[in-house]
C-alpha cells in the first residue's frame, strides 16, 4: 500500500491501481470514452486527463499507474479547460442532433458537453468521413457520430474475439470500417451487438424495429436470457407494456456479452401471433374459450381417462424453457395428481445421458465447475460442441482463455468455427469418440502421464480400464476415428499435462446410442489425469437450454424425484407422501421416447414442441393425433399445439417471476418486465390451478413461495433463498444450509458417491451404419442464427434475413462424384423418410459425413433421424443415421 | 494473387520473416516489394499465416501510406510535399502531373504507365521542390523540367 494525494485528500492505496481505478472507487467522478475495464487500456481518447500538482504535466488516468506520494488533482482548471477543449475539437467533427438522436440520454458525449459548459460551435471546418454503413442486420454505423475511440474494435477483438471492425487510414481521415469496407456477415460479424451495447455515442445504434422510444422513457427489467444454457443476465427495456429493446448487465454471467439472440431477438415477446385466450377443439377446429371452459374440460376429460384406463395412461411433458418452480409443479401435477410417474421432458433428448454417466461415476449428474473458470483453464479440450454457435458466449470465453495462453485441443467432425483457434484440431468421424477418448488413455497410460495420487486415494476400477486398453493403441483407435494417430497422441500429451485442463462437451457426446458409455470415457479421462475437483478443470457439459438444469433438477424425469431422488427408493416415495399428503406410484415411469410408443391415452405438454424436436417426426405426429386428449401449454400455437384439444396460453419469461438455473448449476431470476399478454397467465399459475381444478389444493401463490417448498425436498436446493439469489446475481447448487453461499467446483473433496468410478468402457458403432443402399451419415446441430424449433428466433426478422432455410452440408468431392452443386435442392433419404434441402458445399466437413441445422421445418430433419436410443438414459441417436442423397 | 506460384512466393516471404505479430510491417513491406501491391487475397492471406487478425492487417496497411491496395504502374512518382518542398511550390508540380496524366493522387494512368502519389519529406531539401521515379531523385523542378522528364520515360518504353 503506498500513500497518495487526490484533490489534496490522502488515501492509502494498493500500488498496482490506476489513478481513475482509485477515484472510481472513491466515487471521484472522471470522464471516459474509450476506457472499459474489460479491456487493456488504450489511453486514446484523452478525455481522462488529471493534474500531477507541482509539475502541472497532464497525465491520462486510465493508463497511469498510482505511485508513492502522487499528488493528483481531477478537476482543476488547466484539466476543465483541457476536456472542455478535447470535447469541442469531437464535436466540431460531430453531428450535433441530439434532438433526434436516440441515443440522447445515454450519450457520453452529450453528457460531458453539458458538465463542461463547451462551446459547441467553437470549431468549425471540414468534417472527415460521414458515411453510414447499413450492412448488419440489426445494427447501423454513423460515422458522422464517431468519436474514434475505438472501443467497438477493441471489444470485438478483445472480448468478443472475432475482429471485424478495422481503425482504417490514418489522422484526418481515420474511420471505423471493415477491412477492405466489405459486407459486415463478410467480416465474419455475428451480429452479438457487443459494439452497439457500449458504443459511448450515438455512432452504433440497433435499427429501428417499428417502437421510438426516448432512452428515459423506458423502464429496465433484470432478468435471465431465455435461450440457452449460459445464462446471459440482462435488462428489458420496456415502453407501454411492450418490450422495446435489450441491454447486456456487466456484473452478470456473461460480463456485459450477449449473443445475437439474447441481442437482438426478443420481439417474440409481443408478438401479434402470441396465444391470447384458451382454444379448446370444436368440430375439429381450436376455438376461442374462456378458462374455466378450458378447466372444465380438463377436468372431465383428464378425469374419465384415469377413472377408465388409469393413471399410467397419462403421460406429462414439461419443458426446459419455463422456470423451475413450474418444472416442480409439473412434476408434482403428474405424481401427486394425476398418479404416474410419466413425466419427462426434452433433456431426453439432450443430456439425459449425461445425467446418467455422471450420476453414475460421480454421484451428481452437472457441470462440475462454473465458466468463469474456464478462462483461466491451461489446457481446454471440447469435444461434439460447436461452441461459438450454440452456447455464443461460451465460445467468446474459451476464446478469451486461448488468448490468455491456454491450448485448446477440439475434436469434431466438423471444421466449427473454433478450429480455427485450436492447437489439436481432430476431425473424427460422427460417433467414433469412445475410441478416440480411449486412444488418448492409452497413450497416457502406455507413457506414464497420469496422476497416480488422484488415481489411488479418489477412484476405482482403474485396474479394469487398463486391462481394456489394449485394443485402443492411438494407431488402433485413429484406425476407427478415421484420423492421424499423431493427434490423438498429441492431444493426450497436452491435455495430460494440464496443470489445469478442463474438457467441454455437447450435443455430440451426448446424442448417442451409446452415449452414456461416452460420457464414461470423459469421465475415465479427467479422472485418470486428476483433472476434476479442481478449479478450472472438470467436466463440463454444456446444457442447451435456459433452465434444462433446473427442469432436472425437479425431477421431471420419470425415475427421478426432485434432486435426483430415485423413484424406485421406497424410503424416498415415503418422504414425497409425506409432504405431499398424498399416496404415489411406486413405479417408475415412462420416458419422453417411451411415451411416444406406448399407447397413451392422454399427454399435457408444457412449452415443449416434439413434432420438430423429436426423431422420426412423422410417427410423433401420428401419435398425437390419435391421443384421445392433448393439453398443450404454450406461448405460441406451435407444430405440437396444432395437435392439440386443449391449448392454455402461457404467459412468456418476460412475464413472470421465477428462478432459471443455467448450465454451470447457477440460480438466477427471472422478473416480470411486462404483464402478461392478453389472457395468458404464467405456467405457475396455470398448473396450480389445473391441479386444483383435478382436486389438488397447493396453498402457493407465488414462485416464491413454491421454491420454499421446493427447499424443503430438495437436498441440493436445502439453503435457496430469493434474497440470496438477488444478493450475488446468482447463487451455484448445492447450497445445503442457510448459511451456505453455494459451490462452484463440485467434487473437490470426494466425489458425491465416495469414489469416483472408473468404468471401462469399450467403443460400439452407432446404431445405424452405413451400407451400399445408404452410404452416407448424417448429423445434425444448431446454427448461431436459430434457436430450437424457431418458435422464438423465427419471429426476428433479421434471423430469418441472415438465415432463412435449411440446407445440407456437404464436402465438395462428395458432392462432385453425386453430380451435385452448390445451392442445388437434393434428396436425402433415410431409412425412416426423405427430406429435401439444398446444398452447401464447404470443406469443413469431413467426406462420407453431411450436417442439416434441425430448426428448419422446411428442411425438418428429424423426419429421418434415428430412434435408436441409449440403453440407460433412453436418449435418441439424433447425431448418426445413415442416408443416401439423390438428386431431384 | 492470381495463382499457386504468386501464393508461394507470399508463403515463402511469410515464412522466412515472421516473428509474431510485431514483424507485420515487415511481412507487408517485402510483400509489397515483390509483388507490387497488397490486395484483399493477400491480406487474408497474411493474416492467417501470421495469426493476425484480418482487421489488424488492414489495419496496418491503411496507415501507412507506403502500403497500397491498388496494383502500381511501372514508374511510381513520389511527389515529395515536405516543408521545404511545399514552400518551393511542390503543390503546383503536383496539381501540374495530375494535369498532364489526367490522374489523381493514388491513381494509375491506364496504360499502366504512372502511379501518382504524394509523400512525406524525401530529404532532398536542397534540391526542392523534388520528387521521385522510382529509385531516382529528380529536384529543382519546374514545368518545362517536369514536362522533360515525363516525356523520357514515355519514351523510353515506347522504345521498348
Amino acid at each position: 500500500m503506498i500513500d497518495i494525494y487526490i484533490n489534496n485528500e490522502k488515501l492509502s492505496v494498493s500500488e498496482d491501481k490506476t489513478i481513475l481505478e482509485v477515484c472510481r472507487e472513491i466515487g471521484v467522478n472522471i470522464p471516459t470514452f474509450c476506457y472499459d475495464e474489460r479491456l487493456k487500456v488504450e489511453g486514446s481518447c484523452r478525455i481522462c486527463i488529471v493534474e500531477a500538482e507541482g509539475s502541472g504535466k497532464l497525465l491520462p488516468s486510465c493508463a497511469t499507474q498510482v505511485a508513492p506520494n502522487m499528488k493528483i488533482l481531477t478537476h482543476s482548471p488547466k484539466v476543465m479547460r483541457m476536456r472542455r477543449r478535447l470535447l469541442e475539437t469531437m464535436l466540431s467533427n460531430h453531428d450535433v442532433s441530439c434532438l433526434q438522436c436516440e441515443k440522447a440520454g445515454q450519450c457520453q458525449l452529450q453528457d460531458y458537453a453539458y458538465e463542461y459548459d463547451v462551446d459547441i460551435e467553437k470549431y468549425q471546418g471540414r468534417k472527415s468521413s460521414q458515411e453510414f454503413l447499413f450492412s448488419n442486420k440489426f445494427f447501423y454505423l454513423s460515422r458522422n457520430k464517431c468519436i474514434l475511440c475505438g472501443k467497438c474494435a477493441r471489444i470485438c477483438t478483445q472480448l468478443q474475439g472475432n475482429s471485424v471492425w478495422a481503425m482504417s487510414n490514418r489522422g484526418f481521415e481515420t474511420e471505423v470500417n471493415t477491412p477492405f469496407g466489405m459486407d459486415m456477415e463478410e467480416a465474419g460479424c455475428v451480429s452479438c451487438g457487443n459494439c452497439v451495447s457500449n458504443c459511448p455515442v450515438g455512432a452504433l445504434m440497433p435499427k429501428f424495429t417499428g417502437d421510438k422510444f426516448r432512452t428515459w422513457d423506458v423502464e429496465k427489467t433484470q432478468t435471465t436470457c431465455p435461450y440457452c444454457g449460459v445464462g446471459c443476465q440482462f435488462y428489458l427495456l420496456t415502453k407501454n407494456r411492450k418490450v422495446v429493446g435489450v441491454e447486456p448487465m456487466k456484473e452478470g454471467v456473461n460480463h456485459g456479452l450477449l449473443c445475437v439472440k439474447g441481442r437482438f431477438a426478443f420481439n417474440f415477446i409481443n408478438h401479434k401471433d402470441r396465444l391470447r385466450t384458451p382454444l379448446i377443439r370444436k368440430e375439429g377446429e381450436l376455438t376461442e374459450a374462456s378458462w374455466d371452459e378450458a378447466y372444465a374440460h380438463i377436468r372431465e376429460k383428464l378425469g374419465a381417462i384415469k377413472q377408465n384406463y388409469g393413471p399410467d395412461s397419462i403421460g406429462v411433458l414439461s419443458s426446459a424453457r419455463v422456470s423451475t418452480e413450474e418444472n416442480y409443479l409439473a412434476q408434482k401435477l403428474a405424481r401427486a395428481v394425476i398418479g404416474t410417474n410419466n413425466i419427462d421432458h426434452c433433456a431426453r433428448l439432450c443430456h439425459a445421458t449425461s445425467v446418467s454417466a455422471l450420476s453414475q461415476v460421480f454421484g451428481s449428474g452437472a457441470m462440475t465447475n462454473t465458466f468463469e473458470e474456464m478462462k483461466h483453464a491451461d489446457v481446454i479440450f471440447i469435444i461434439g460442441s460447436n461452441t461459438t454457435e450454440a452456447h455464443p458466449v461460451i465460445g467468446t470465453f474459451v476464446k478469451i482463455a486461448k488468448e490468455n495462453g491456454a491450448k485448446l485441443i477440439i475434436a469434431d467432425p466438423r471444421e466449427i468455427p473454433l478450429s480455427e483457434y485450436a492447437d489439436v484440431y481432430i476431425p473424427h468421424d460422427s460417433g467414433s469418440d469412445i475410441a478416440l477418448i480411449n486412444g488418448m488413455l492409452n497413450h497416457i497410460i502406455t507413457n506414464k502421464l497420469y496422476d497416480q495420487s488422484f488415481i489411488e486415494e479418489r477412484t476405482e476400477g482403474f485396474d479394469e480400464l487398463v486391462s481394456i486398453l489394449d485394443d485402443y493403441t492411438p494407431e488402433k483407435a485413429a484406425a476407427i476415428a478415421g484420423v492421424d494417430p499423431e493427434l490423438i497422441i498429441q492431444a493426450a500429451e497436452l491435455y495430460a499435462k494440464g496443470p489445469r485442463s478442463s474438457i467441454i462437451y455437447g450435443m455430440g457426446i451426448a446424442q448417442h446410442a451409446n452415449g452414456v458409455d461416452g460420457v464414461c470415457t470423459l469421465a475415465n479421462l479427467a479422472m485418470v489425469c486428476g483433472m476434476i475437483g479442481k478449479e478450472s478443470t472438470g467436466i463440463n457439459p454444456l446444457r442447451g437450454q435456459n433452465n434444462v438444469q433446473g427442469a432436472c433438477d425437479m425431477g421431471c424425469l420419470p425415475d427421478n424425484y426432485p434432486g435426483y431422488q430415485p423413484v424406485a427408493l421406497e424410503a424416498n416415495r415415503e418422504k414425497f407422501e409425506k409432504a405431499w399428503g398424498v399416496s404415489l406410484p411406486a413405479t417408475t415411469g415412462l420416458t419422453a421416447s417411451q411415451m411416444m410408443e406406448a399407447g397413451l391415452k392422454a399427454m399435457y405438454i408444457v412449452g415443449e414442441n416434439p413434432v420438430i424436436s423429436d426423431p422420426d417426426a412423422e410417427h410423433v405426429k401420428e401419435v398425437l393425433r390419435n391421443m384421445d386428449f392433448l393439453v398443450v401449454q404454450d406461448i405460441f400455437l406451435t407444430e405440437t399445439a396444432a395437435y392439440a384439444d386443449v391449448v392454455l396460453p402461457a404467459a412468456s419469461y418476460a412475464e413472470k417471476d421465477g428462478t432459471f438455473i443455467n448450465s454451470e448449476r447457477r440460480i438466477q431470476l427471472i422478473r416480470p418486465a411486462i404483464a402478461p399478454i392478453g389472457d395468458a397467465k404464467p405456467d405457475y399459475q396455470i398448473l396450480l390451478e389445473v391441479m386444483s381444478v383435478l382436486g389438488f389444493e397447493n396453498n402457493l401463490h407465488t414462485p416464491e413461495e413454491i421454491m420454499q417448498e421446493i427447499t424443503t425436498v430438495t437436498p441440493q436446493y436445502a439453503g435457496v433463498t430469493y434474497p440470496k439469489i438477488r444478493r450475488s446475481n446468482g447463487i451455484f447448487w448445492p447450497i445445503k444450509a442457510e448459511e451456505d453461499n453455494g459451490t462452484r467446483v463440485l467434487h473437490s473433496q470426494s466425489f458425491s458417491r465416495g469414489k469416483g468410478l472408473i468404468l471401462p468402457v469399450r467403443y460400439s458403432p452407432p446404431a445405424e451404419e452405413t451400407d451400399s443402399e445408404y452410404p452416407i451419415i448424417l448429423t445434425t446441430g444448431r446454427v448461431l442464427y436459430h434457436y430450437h424449433t424457431m418458435t422464438m428466433t423465427g419471429k426476428t426478422q433479421g434471423l430469418m434475413d441472415i438465415a432463412p432455410e435449411g440446407y445440407i452440408e456437404i464436402h465438395p468431392e462428395n458432392a462432385a462424384r453425386l453430380n451435385l452443386s452448390d445451392g442445388e435442392e437434393v434428396r436425402v433419404v433415410s431409412r425412416r423418410g426423405a427430406i429435401r434441402a439444398k446444398t452447401r458445399l464447404t470443406d469443413r466437413i469431413k467426406e462420407g459425413i453431411v450436417f442439416i441445422p434441425f430448426h428448419f421445418k422446411d428442411t425438418h430433419v428429424n423426419i429421418i433421424t434415428n430412434t435408436a436410443y441409449d440403453p440407460t438414459a433412453k436418449e435418441p441417436e439424433l447425431k448418426v443415421c445413415a442416408v443416401r442423397l439423390e438428386k431431384v | 494473387m492470381k495463382n499457386e506460384e504468386e501464393k508461394q512466393i507470399i508463403l515463402d516471404i511469410i515464412k522466412e520473416h515472421n516473428q509474431g505479430p510485431s514483424s507485420l510491417v515487415q511481412v507487408l513491406t517485402l510483400i509489397q516489394e515483390e509483388h507490387g501491391y497488397l490486395p484483399m487475397n493477400v491480406q487474408q492471406l497474411v493474416a492467417r499465416e501470421m495469426k493476425v487478425p484480418f482487421s489488424r492487417v488492414y489495419e496496418v496497411s491503411s496507415f501507412y501510406s507506403r502500403f497500397t491496395t491498388e496494383q502500381k504502374g511501372k514508374y511510381e512518382i513520389s511527389v515529395c510535399l515536405g516543408t521545404a518542398c511545399y514552400v518551393k511550390g511542390a503543390q503546383g508540380i503536383l496539381d501540374e502531373i495530375k494535369r498532364r496524366l489526367n490522374i489523381e493522387e493514388k491513381q494509375t494512368t491506364p496504360d499502366g504507365l504512372f502511379t501518382l502519389v504524394a509523400s512525406r519529406c524525401i530529404g532532398a531539401c536542397a534540391l526542392a521542390p523534388a520528387m521521385i521515379i522510382n529509385k531516382n531523385v529528380y529536384g529543382l523542378l519546374d514545368k518545362q523540367k517536369l514536362t522533360k522528364i515525363l516525356d523520357t520515360y514515355a519514351e523510353s518504353t515506347t522504345e521498348e
